[in-house]
């Protein structure tokens, strides 16, 4: 199996479900012949497919995200790139209001089957407008699903099963995972939507985390690991559908979670989680759930600052320890 | 003038059609049998019958909050169309959508909405998708004087200009966005000025007038069809009723709501089809009764339909994964 980046990984499942499927385009600026996407994620895909499929558009997010909702609801299947998340802001009537809304709202009558890919995180020192991790908003509006997947494997897989999905999917990625390389298949596989996956097995404590963080934790787990701290490491994988079973199984053989992520603490998807398992778990808790996540603050610029904003191991480790 | 003898029927009936459906929801509103609140459309019915005579039934239209017109116009099943005003289970949309989200897509409707400008793009969408698809279907737009001040407006001319996509902007310039009037809003008076910086051609029409309206619209299929890219027509027309359920539109001054009452859509048509020889006075009285017929029974299917359960509210949130 060759080993593969992260954005490698992504870049052949966009290719396979675009040989396979005719109706499946790409639209988003700046992703074609010129540059291939900001994060490089398409380069080589309007060669391969032409100007027509990997459509480059005007800086228009809102006329992006709702000409692939036209799109998809008159037979087509878009994946529609917003370069940055942050950006996600100019395009949330058309995300929320209509592609969410729409077969909820006429009755079931068309389905809208669409991506949006777009990329979340700090660590490039690139400030409040192009580092922030939104995925609480979305996972707060009914009728979208949501892809996070930290890994290479994963993220070809994910892409796949996010475009044949019938209802618009918001993919989310993370600038510091697109380097990381992994194994992958050459051959077809999908990923079904709603599935964890425990990447660690552990007997103490359960840490349930998204994107970067999951990489981090598994680093912490092996070094409490000699401390005789036995860590169990769950990557959600989607986050709408939530495989909350998963979770609940693990939460209830180790009696304590931290769940960690590099959003803003409050109303953060992991405070979500928190709450999910004390309504479900509370009888099997040892301890009260830690939540890991940034201080609730715009993303800083600086240095120093911004290593401060994101959570680091030693925050993580320091959490886990507090409650095993 | 092209149009033929039959197209003026058409064109008669359309009218009438929606104005009876308006009539009669007005009245069912006064019953108190429709929840919430409504955008009629009387007043401006010359422009959904214009614009959807001079379309296909495999093309498409996107709506707006002032939806009924439109979509009683492309061809819409009156009975689920009224049913889903009352909020009934036999609505189109199964008592989910209402009055601003009427809506069926069976007949071509893309969508009516409820956040005012935000059918345009999607109307690119579905251009840029027939294009894409080769189908040769035209996609009309439909949005109002204040549309045309949000954001998507120009983003979404833009993109339709630049990749010659097979949309028609339909603006039905009724003058008021809820009580504030075009003369605080729009520094030219007539919003068709603002597609010449798009590359568009656009044009202003008399909004009441459906004869005007569809020989706009069949230039503007024509160029769609041929891959000449977007258009836009400007209507200019009038509510005969304030915005809104109670909105009673003391802002308009008196002279101005005599003059547009004056330009009755239904009695120009008519006028026109008559002189024209479409119809005799006789004729239109026999269509009248005919349509009125049609639209007490919608209103009496809306009112013996049933609600949906309670837990039908759970029901459509996603498609089902096959
Ligand atoms: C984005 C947005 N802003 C405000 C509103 C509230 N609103 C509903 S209709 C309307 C006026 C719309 O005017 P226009 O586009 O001219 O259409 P008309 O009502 O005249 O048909 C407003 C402000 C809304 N629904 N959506
Ligand atoms: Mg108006």
């Amino acid at each position: 199996m060759p080993e593969m980046t992260y954005r490698e990984a992504l870049k052949q499942g966009l290719r396979e479900e675009m040989q396979r499927d005719e109706r499946v385009f790409l639209m988003g600026e700046d992703i074609g012949l010129n540059w291939g996407g900001a994060f490089k994620v398409t380069k080589g895909l309007a060669e391969e497919f032409g100007v027509e499929r990997v459509r480059d558009t005007p800086i228009s997010e809102n006329t992006i995200v709702g000409a692939a909702v036209g799109a998809a609801i008159t037979g087509l299947r878009p994946v529609a790139e917003i370069m940055f998340g942050d950006l996600i802001t100019l395009a949330m009537d058309q995300v929320c209001n209509q592609a969410a809304k729409m077969h909820y709202m006429f009755g079931g009558q068309r389905s809208v089957p669409m991506v949006i890919r777009t990329v979340f995180g700090g660590g490039k020192n690139i400030a409040s407008h192009h580092s922030q991790s939104l995925e609480a908003w979305f996972m707060h509006t009914p009728g979208l699903k949501i892809a996070v997947p930290a890994f290479a494997y994963d993220v070809k897989g994910l892409i796949k099963t996010a475009i044949r999905d019938p209802n618009p999917v918001m993919f989310f990625e993370h600038k510091l995972v697109y380097d990381k390389k992994e194994e992958v298949p050459e051959e077809e596989y999908l990923i079904p939507f709603g599935e964890a996956k425990i990447r660690r097995e552990g007997a103490d404590v359960t840490v349930w985390g998204t994107f970067i963080m999951v990489h981090k934790s598994l680093e912490v787990a092996e070094e409490l690991a000699k401390e005789g701290i036995s860590v169990e490491v769950i990557d959600p994988r989607t986050l709408a559908p939530l495989d909350k079973k998963t979770l609940i199984e693990s939460v209830k053989k180790t009696g304590r979670l931290v769940v960690v992520s590099e959003e803003t603490k409050t109303g953060a998807v992991t405070a979500e989680i928190a709450a999910m398992v004390q309504e479900e778990a509370f009888d099997w808790l040892d301890a009260p759930v830690k939540r890991v996540n940034a201080p609730d603050t715009p993303v800083p610029f600086s240095p120093p600052l911004e290593n401060f904003f994101i959570p680091d191991k030693e925050r993580i480790a320091r959490a886990i320890r507090e409650i095993v | 003038m092209n149009a033929d003898k039959k197209t003026l029927v058409d064109l008669y009936k359309r009218t009438l059609k929606v104005r009876l459906f308006e009539e009669k929801v007005w009245d069912l509103f006064g019953q108190n049998l429709i929840p919430g609140t409504l955008h009629l459309y009387l007043g401006q019915e010359a422009v959904a019958a214009g614009v959807t005579a001079a379309l296909k039934k495999t093309d498409w239209i996107q709506s707006t909050h002032r939806g009924h017109g439109h979509v009683v116009a492309k061809g819409a099943n009156m009975n689920a169309a009224m049913a889903e005003l009352l909020g009934k289970k036999t609505g189109s949309c199964k008592g989910k959508g209402g009055s601003m989200h009427i809506t069926q897509f069976d007949v071509g409707v893309l969508g009516a909405t409820g956040v005012v400008a935000s059918g345009i793009p999607i109307a690119v969408g579905a251009a840029l998708s027939a294009k894409m698809r080769k189908a040769n279907e035209v996609v009309a737009c439909f949005f109002g004087d204040g549309a045309s001040n949000n954001g998507t407006f120009g983003e979404s001319l833009n993109m339709a200009a630049i990749w010659k996509l097979p949309v028609i902007f339909i603006v039905e310039n009724n003058l008021y966005a809820m009580g504030t009037p075009i003369k605080l809003t729009c520094p030219s008076q007539d919003i068709a000025a603002r597609a010449e910086g798009y590359c568009i051609p656009s044009t202003v029409v008399d909004g009441n007038n459906a004869l005007e309206v569809y020989e706009a619209t069949v230039k503007a299929v024509e160029r769609a069809r041929k891959g000449e890219g977007p258009s836009l027509i400007e209507c200019k027309t009038y509510r005969m009723r304030g915005h809104s359920r109670f909105d009673p539109a003391k802002y308009r001054p008196p002279e101005e709501v005599e003059f547009w009452m004056s330009k009755d859509a239904v009695e120009i048509i008519k006028k026109i089809a008559i002189e024209n020889g479409a119809l005799t006075e006789k004729e239109t009285e026999k269509i009248r009764n005919k349509l009125q017929k049609e639209v007490d029974k919608a209103a009496d299917f809306a009112i013996k339909s049933d609600y949906p359960a309670p837990e039908e509210a759970l029901e459509d949130v996603f498609a089902e994964v096959n």
